[in-house]
């Protein structure tokens, strides 16, 4: 299998044979700030016509308010482009107004539903915090000013991570699982920040110790071949651990993302099919275990297995079953914002099943158009990953376009039916603040890598020019990486085959 | 790691492709058996987020809907409910819908295709209309005569138009309120439950859906079928009848309640309502005979709705000459519904041409334009107009001079025949008092109305042989009120 790749491999080199070549009379390239304000330009229109549609569905009217709230949207929208046209002029256009469009879709749905359900608003409290995570967004373009920064503080960043994971341990349980922390009247989901910097962790990692996970050269079982113990150790760790801790708190949904991301990087890092063969294993081991012994969890699949059998024992629908029914109610076309009956799935509806609403209201044509928005956004952030052209800010790029696609896979797969539910969260759409304002932090990311890998490398300022801070100067293991990372590169992916044949 | 970023990138579109796929199999695929799931509340939402359109009689609207501010928004209200539930049925969120509500539910709903300016765009968009509105031919003075003459007794009242078929007045008795059932209260179980269990079975549409044995009147089809194939050519001819009479291969003897029935020609036996007579008739024209003539008043017909469906009529197909000759006298296992007696009396009075009856004279949308008007529609010829002639005659005669006197209407023209239908273990219970009847106003070319009544507890008066002292004198009323 790999040799039938191996022409198509000979073939690849232009773009970067381009910037190894002496360089050639640099091209102007379009910064394409212009195109991002007209995109943003369209979102807050699309918005603002879910707005009223949801308006004249639920009272008939215009909604009073919303001449501010667009407003207020609009000014997040120039905000954030502001910063990116100064702090990140050559980001990549799509990705900001992606991100406001389903943002802003997520609260005109949670809007919607929350007409259903007078006594609780979700919507103003999303707002809000979509306003944080916008805000950091331009926080961390600011202070970011380049990505390589992060990765000397990548050890803290993973036990950071692990220490926001612990934390829930010692808050009560909330509907059988153990992930929110509460202080005062708010409830995060240190998980949810957690990612992120785990996903750092790994890039920074696997940067650093790819070639050696490539090159097994460890011990051995049987006939696998496992890399050194000093490079497998730490990363198996922190990974372990991460796993450990969300068993514990019953964090089905963030477990499956973990083990997912850590995969999927892994292979991004190595190209070792073997790596994605182990963990897919491990994961189904994994999986079929927790499925029979959790009860939690043991649930969960009797309920994907049989949707409908709580009705045929006279319980009436579960909420997978009411799920299904509201997608099937959208059909094609969907019942048009406001007039659907996705309420009737209870508890959960503006999270979990958010997307539910989506299918029920806006049909099949609305759920394809929000999948494939989800879509463009994740092939932004992979073709960023692979225009970057250096390792840890490839990994990096990679890691979080992965995070995003596994989000929404995990949970549309959930609520349609696909694979058991877990609580998942769909990014910019479903309630909840720590989601929010990370999936911002991650597009913010994205905006950086992407500004840095369509910048023309005789733009790029130098590294030593770079540091906005004094202090961590050194990166010992990163310090040669980006002088001779794009010359080993390629060397790599032609030595693979033979190595992947193995 | 480029071709790893690749591959990976590849995997997520994979992944979403399968979201998509998982999607259509929802939505497209599996939609239709979702939507159908009785456990899914969407239909009963939808039905219920706007007021449904209202039945209406003589343009006063007979329905209403009340906004209860729930879930299911949109609650029935019926203006005289108890009045006219036996024409509107009722809808109710918890138990479904019967009769009118039911048949037109589509119209009322405003789901009907003929309601949508844009049918194909309606079906693709699943669009719902404001519900329409359905107009009965039911005349209110005619109706609440009917009501008023059962007085409450078990028992139901049909009135046709004889030349088109129109049902003036539908009346089930006892009746019940529809709009105790509307909503989905602890309130309306409760009165579910009690109708339920009721043993006067109030939520019985009498008039329609329930068959009783016609007794006498069915001695209407017998003349006419006698006529018709010849075995009497003269009505005022002797008939040659013992008193009793012995029914053909048993050694029952039939007797009758009244005298002079020996020997009488078929005109004083009609109006005297004599059983010898017309068991002996029945069972010399014979089983084929009898049925053919009761199939052309509509016996047997399974497929009649108005649009409410009516329970077929039976008369029995494979019967021996003394079977024929019970049922001959509306005994046996011959049964029908009021209707189907009040269709009878209809058809003699215009001319032996049977109408199909109906009850909804046309249907509008939310805004009174008209999308849909019932035609009147012949059915069959049951006789030759001869036949209906002498047949119009002895039923005047058994109103003017027979047992039918009681429903005798000052100024109009009143034929009619009385029945007192045995039923029970050796008839050991109370009768069936019938009465069918038509009246026609001096200087019109046909009756204007013709009526059935059956009341079931006939007051235990088992000399009023007829029926005619319980059901004569509610069909005069009505026949009063529709050509008044």
């Amino acid at each position: 299998m790999t040799t039938a790749t191996d022409p198509a491999q000979a073939l690849r080199p232009p773009g970067r044979a381009r910037r190894l070549a002496t360089p050639p009379p640099p091209v102007p390239r379009p910064r394409r700030r212009g195109a991002e304000l007209g995109l943003l330009v369209c979102a807050v229109g699309v918005i603002a016509y879910g707005y009223a549609a949801v308006g004249y569905a639920t009272s008939g009217a215009l909604p009073a308010d919303l001449a501010t709230h667009l407003g207020g949207l609009a000014g997040l929208a120039l905000f954030a482009h502001l910063v990116v046209r100064f702090r990140a002029p050559r980001a990549d256009p799509v990705l900001l107004p992606v991100a406001l469009l389903l943002n802003g879709l997520g609260l005109v749905l949670i809007h919607r539903l929350d007409q259903g359900t007078p006594g609780d608003r979700a919507a103003p409290t999303q707002l809000l915090w979509s306003t944080v995570g916008i805000a950091l967004f331009a926080a961390v373009l600011l202070f970011l000013r380049d990505h390589r920064d992060l990765r000397p503080r990548a050890a803290k960043y993973a036990f950071t991570a692990l220490c926001l994971m612990a934390a829930p341990i010692l808050f009560p349980a909330v509907n059988g699982a153990r992930i929110w922390i509460r202080i005062g009247g708010l409830s995060l989901q240190p998980s949810e920040f957690a990612k992120v910097l785990l996903a750092i962790f790994f890039a920074s990692y696997l940067a650093a110790n790819r070639h050696a996970l490539t090159f097994t050269s460890g011990p051995r079982i049987r006939r696998l071949l496992l890399p050194p113990r000093r490079v497998l150790g730490p990363i198996v760790a922190v990974w372990g651990i991460s796993l450990v801790l969300l068993i514990l708190e019953r964090d089905i949904g963030a477990s499956l993302l973990f083990f997912s991301l850590f995969v999927a990087m892994l292979y991004v890092a190595t190209g070792r099919l073997g790596w994605l063969a182990v963990g897919l294993l491990l994961a189904a081991a994994g999986a079929a275990a927790v499925g029979a012994l959790e009860p939690h969890v043991h649930t969960r699949v009797e309920d994907w297995l049989s949707p409908f059998r709580a009705i045929e024992e006279g319980h009436g629908p579960g909420q997978l079953a009411q799920s299904l029914f509201a997608f099937a109610a959208g059909g094609a076309l969907g019942a048009g914002l406001g007039q659907g009956h996705s309420l009737l799935i209870g508890f959960a509806g503006k999270s979990d099943f958010i997307l539910a609403t989506a299918g029920e209201e806006l049909g099949i044509a609305g759920l394809t158009a929000l999948f494939l928005l989800y879509a463009l956004f994740v092939a932004r952030g992979y073709r960023t990953a692979i225009a970057i052209g250096e390792p840890f800010g490839a990994l990096l790029a990679a890691g979080l376009a992965a995070i995003i696609t596994l989000q929404v896979v995990v949970i549309a797969g959930g609520v349609l039916g696909l694979i058991p539910l877990t609580g998942m969260v769909t990014p910019f759409l479903a309630q909840g603040g720590s989601s929010v304002v990370t999936n911002w932090v991650i597009v913010a990311l994205l905006v950086r890598l992407s500004d840095e890998a369509r910048t023309p490398p005789e733009e790029r300022p130098a590294p030593e020019a770079a540091p906005a801070r004094p202090e961590p100067e050194p990166e010992p293991a990163a310090a040669t990486a980006p002088a001779t990372v794009p010359l080993v590169v390629p060397v790599v992916d032609e030595a693979r085959p033979a190595d992947g044949t193995r | 790691m480029i071709r790893n970023t690749r591959i990976a990138a590849a995997c997520s579109l994979l992944l979403f492709l399968g979201l998509l796929v998982g999607a259509a199999r929802v939505q497209v695929l599996n939609a239709p058996e979702y939507d159908a799931n009785p456990a899914n509340r969407r239909h009963a939402l939808e039905r219920y987020a706007q007021p449904r359109g209202d039945i209406y009689a003589a343009g006063r609207r007979l329905t209403g809907s009340e906004d209860t501010r729930q879930g299911l928004r949109y609650e029935r209200s019926y203006a005289n409910g108890r009045l006219y539930a036996p024409v509107t049925g009722f809808a109710s969120q918890l138990y479904g819908s019967t009769l009118l509500e039911d048949a037109e539910d589509g119209v009322l709903a405003g789901t009907d295709g003929r309601l949508a300016p844009l049918p194909l765009w309606g079906d693709l968009t699943r669009s719902r209309q404001r519900g329409g509105q359905v107009h009965t031919t039911v005349v209110p003075a005619v109706q609440k005569a009917a009501f008023r003459g059962l007085r409450g007794r078990k028992g139901a009242v049909v009135a046709l138009e004889p030349a088109t078929g129109r049902v003036l007045a539908l009346v089930s008795s006892p009746g019940y309120d529809p709009a105790l059932l509307s909503g989905n209260s602890p309130a309306t179980t409760l009165a579910w439950d009690r109708l339920g269990k009721d043993p006067a079975q109030p939520l019985l549409n009498r008039a329609i859906r329930q068959t009783y044995p016609p007794g006498s009147t069915f001695k209407v089809i017998t003349a006419v079928a006698a006529l018709e194939s010849g075995i009497v050519t003269d009505i005022d001819a002797p008939t040659r009848t013992p008193n009793p009479y012995r029914l053909i291969g048993s050694t029952t003897l039939l007797r009758n309640e009244s005298s002079g029935c020996a020997d009488a020609p078929l005109r004083e036996a009609f109006a005297e309502s004599c059983n010898t007579v017309f068991a002996k008739l029945g069972a010399t024209v014979g089983t084929q005979q009898i049925v053919e003539t009761a199939e052309a008043f509509g016996f047997n017909d399974g497929g009649l709705s108005i649009p409410s469906p009516v329970l077929p009529s039976h008369v029995n197909t494979r019967m021996d000459p003394a079977q024929a000759a019970l049922s001959a006298i509306g005994q046996y296992d011959t049964r029908a519904t009021p209707l189907q007696m009040a269709r009878v009396a209809a058809t003699i009075a215009n001319g032996g041409r049977s109408m199909r009856p109906y009850l909804v004279d046309r249907l509008a949308d939310a805004g009174g334009e008209t999308v849909a008007r019932t035609r009147p529609a012949y059915e069959e010829t049951a006789m030759t107009p001869g036949t209906a002639a002498l047949l119009r005659q002895m039923m005047i005669d058994a109103v003017g001079s027979g047992t039918g006197g009681l429903a005798a209407v000052g100024g109009l023209t009143v034929g009619g025949k009385t029945g007192t239908a045995q039923h029970g273990v050796d008839n050991s219970e109370s009768p069936y008092a019938w009465f069918i009847s038509w009246a026609q106003r001096p200087g019109t070319a046909v009756p204007g109305v013709a009526v059935a009544v059956v009341v079931e507890d006939a007051e235990a008066d088992r000399a009023d042989i007829s029926g005619g002292g319980s059901a004569a004198p509610v069909a005069r009323g009505v026949m009063r009120a529709a050509l008044r």
